[in-house]
């Protein structure tokens, strides 16, 4: 057996949690967990065929499918080898898994949906009212990014990086920036390194706001998301103010960060922290002490805690079933290593799970912050680049989970990257989350997992 | 809820007043809303389509239903079908899988209709334009009325640019 199919043992039995696969021409990579610890192994397939992990690991079978498209290598034994993320690759149209009983009725709904939202498709099969079945078709926003980073300049690299997902592009960036360094032995200085960390807090902060309210909103309880959607305003204007850019698009940038923080903007975001903690606890009572959204929330869209540990789901969505993990934590980065928090984790997978996971992490990112700001070093915030050959790998936390990003550097040149969203991982959950719940309360059980578009498909 | 009364009472409302704080969403709140009066008797529905953006554009988008930037009160307004709406605001480098959606989309809404395009993406792809996926933004595809600049655009830069949207067809 080989090391490739080996490890794919180890998946298979729970030993091992998958982190990604992804392919170059003439190998195919995979990272796991494993003790603790980010571990890399790569598989030469020069003739572009690999034995196919996700027979006996099944959360490996949407990335293998993005590997054949991409590739076009063939991942032997693959259960289903439909394509993923490239769409128009085959000359009939894409089939649906069949799903035959008496009284089903399907719906279609997206790419386009009924509101400001990414594109995505979603097949429904339902029977009356409760769904039977969810199949997901994603790749309408594949931007090619994969192909787009091999032979790119760093700093344009960093920028497109930054672009995966535009909510999480602190994670992003950081997680781009934190593997570059590793391939180039690069180490940025202190400041920078506590200044990246006070950005992916304020990002966590101002996108758990917006889904707490969002959330709500989709239980049609709409003054939640008001006031929520104020706290969220508050804290990107404070990131404008400080950063200059509200959503801190390109801040984390390799070696360092791009723009200092002045010391008014440190009393500034110190009173923001103030400010929404004292605003956000009646908001937190309110959602608690309201039985009508409640009845919408607790009991729907139940994931199983099994599902959340072979899938090794990240974020909330694992958070709220059971699964005990935080990317700040193990493997770990600096300076997560010298701040006190704890990582809130429930048992019971409901939508309600997974706000009340939020509501946590709010309390848990603003006594970051305001630690942070207490302790944040002095000095520079750029270092000098160090040009080398090299491959580096990192796991970084975003607010819906972990993002992984692997490349390899040739000096300036990034050679290769692959970027891993947390969806990955989740997409495929929320399919079995719904089943069996009332369509009506998809939107609200999709919304609670809030998996990226873009940054999933690349 | 007698003590939410209590304090509303007194509070002042968050959204923004046409005379204070943020002069420049000011005075465009202000110009906006004579326009689209004068325009369409102070009515716009919108329809947004992600053609392939990474989500920043989308989130702004959102944000201008906020209290602070209060869309609505302007007679703007997101809506849910293409046949309900005068202007389509694309974001996105348009993904070859987006390109069919977007242009059925734009198929189904009522003439006249506007086309905006919002971003860096959907100008002519911006950090993604050599992307073999992509067809380097909205022009290719559809007639454009309007570029809103910005990687995304602001709420009050989205503002700025339905204003200038109304005047150019006044």
């Amino acid at each position: 057996m080989s090391a490739w199919e080996a490890a794919g043992a180890r998946l298979a039995a729970g030993e091992a949690s998958l982190v990604s696969l992804w392919a170059e021409p003439g190998a195919v990579h995979l990272a796991l967990l494993e003790a603790g610890a980010l571990h890399h192994l790569a598989h030469d397939c020069p003739t572009g065929r690999f034995p196919s992990l996700a027979r006996v690991h099944p959360p490996a079978l949407r990335l293998e499918r993005a590997v054949q498209d991409l590739f076009g290598f063939v991942a032997e034994g693959l259960p289903d080898p439909r394509p993923w993320l490239v769409h128009g690759t085959t000359a009939t149209p894409y089939r649906f898994l069949p799903v035959e009983g008496e009284n089903l009725h399907e719906i279609a709904v997206g790419p386009v949906h009924a509101g400001i939202i990414e594109p995505g498709h979603f097949r429904f099969t339902c029977d009356g009212e409760t769904v039977v079945r969810v199949e997901e078709r994603l790749g309408y926003v594949h931007r090619g990014v994969e192909a787009l980073m091999a032979g790119a300049a760093l700093p344009l690299a960093a920028q497109r990086a930054g672009r995966m997902s535009g909510d999480s592009t602190v994670a992003y960036a950081l997680a781009f920036a934190l593997a570059a360094e590793q391939a180039s032995g690069t180490a940025p200085p202190a400041r920078a390194v506590w200044l990246r960390a006070l950005m992916a807090e304020i990002e966590r902060l101002a996108n758990h706001l917006g889904d707490v309210g969002a959330i709500c909103n989709d239980a049609a309880f709409a003054l939640m998301h008001a006031h929520c959607a104020i706290l969220r305003e508050r804290v990107l204007r404070a990131s404008a103010a400080c950063f200059g850019h509200r959503l801190m698009i390109d801040g984390v940038v390799p070696g360092g960060v791009a723009r200092d923080l002045s010391p008014a903007g440190v009393a500034l975001l110190a009173g923001l922290a103030h400010e929404i903690r004292a605003a956000f606890a009646p908001l937190a009572r309110l959602y608690d002490m309201t039985a009508s959204l409640q009845d919408r929330t607790v009991g729907t869209g139940i994931l199983h805690p099994d599902l959340a540990r072979q899938f090794a789901a990240g974020g909330y969505v694992g958070r709220a079933s059971g699964r005990d993990f935080d990317a700040r934590r193990t493997p770990g980065y600096p300076p997560y290593e010298q701040l006190a928090f704890t990582v809130p984790v429930l048992r019971e997978g409901d939508v309600n799970a997974r706000i009340m996971i939020r509501i946590r992490e709010i309390g848990e990112t603003l006594g970051l912050i305001e630690q942070i700001l207490a302790r944040l070093p002095e000095g520079p915030i750029r270092a000098a680049w160090r040009q080398t050959r090299g491959e580096g790998m990192a796991l970084v936390e975003g607010f819906r989970g972990d993002v992984f990003v692997w490349l390899r550097l040739e000096g300036e040149t990034v050679a290769r990257c692959h970027l891993r969203d947390p969806s990955w991982f989740q997409w495929p959950l929320l399919e079995a989350a719904i089943e069996g719940n009332i369509i009506a309360d998809f939107p609200l059980c999709n919304k609670s997992f809030n998996c990226a578009y873009a940054g999933h498909d690349r | 809820m007698r003590k939410t009364l209590l304090r509303d009472m007194f509070a002042r409302p968050l959204t923004e007043p046409l005379t204070r704080p943020d002069p420049q969403v000011v005075e465009l709140a202000r110009a906006l809303d004579a326009a689209a009066q004068r325009q369409l008797g102070r009515s716009l529905s919108i329809r947004a389509l992600d053609a392939g953006s990474c989500n920043g554009c989308e989130l702004e988008m959102h944000a201008l239903s906020n209290a602070f930037y209060d869309l609505e009160r302007f007679g703007l307004r997101f809506v849910a079908s293409p046949r309900h709406a005068d202007v389509l605001m694309v974001t996105g480098i348009v993904t070859r899988a987006m390109r069919v959606a977007l242009e059925r989309t734009d198929q189904a809404m009522p003439r006249p209709r506007w086309v905006v395009a919002v971003g860096a993406c959907a100008r002519d792809g911006g950090v993604f334009a050599a992307s073999p996926q992509g067809m380097g933004g909205v022009g290719a595809v559809l007639p454009v009325d309007l570029y809103i600049a910005g990687c995304p655009p602001s709420p009050a830069d989205l503002l700025a640019g339905l204003l200038a949207l109304l005047q150019q067809k006044t």
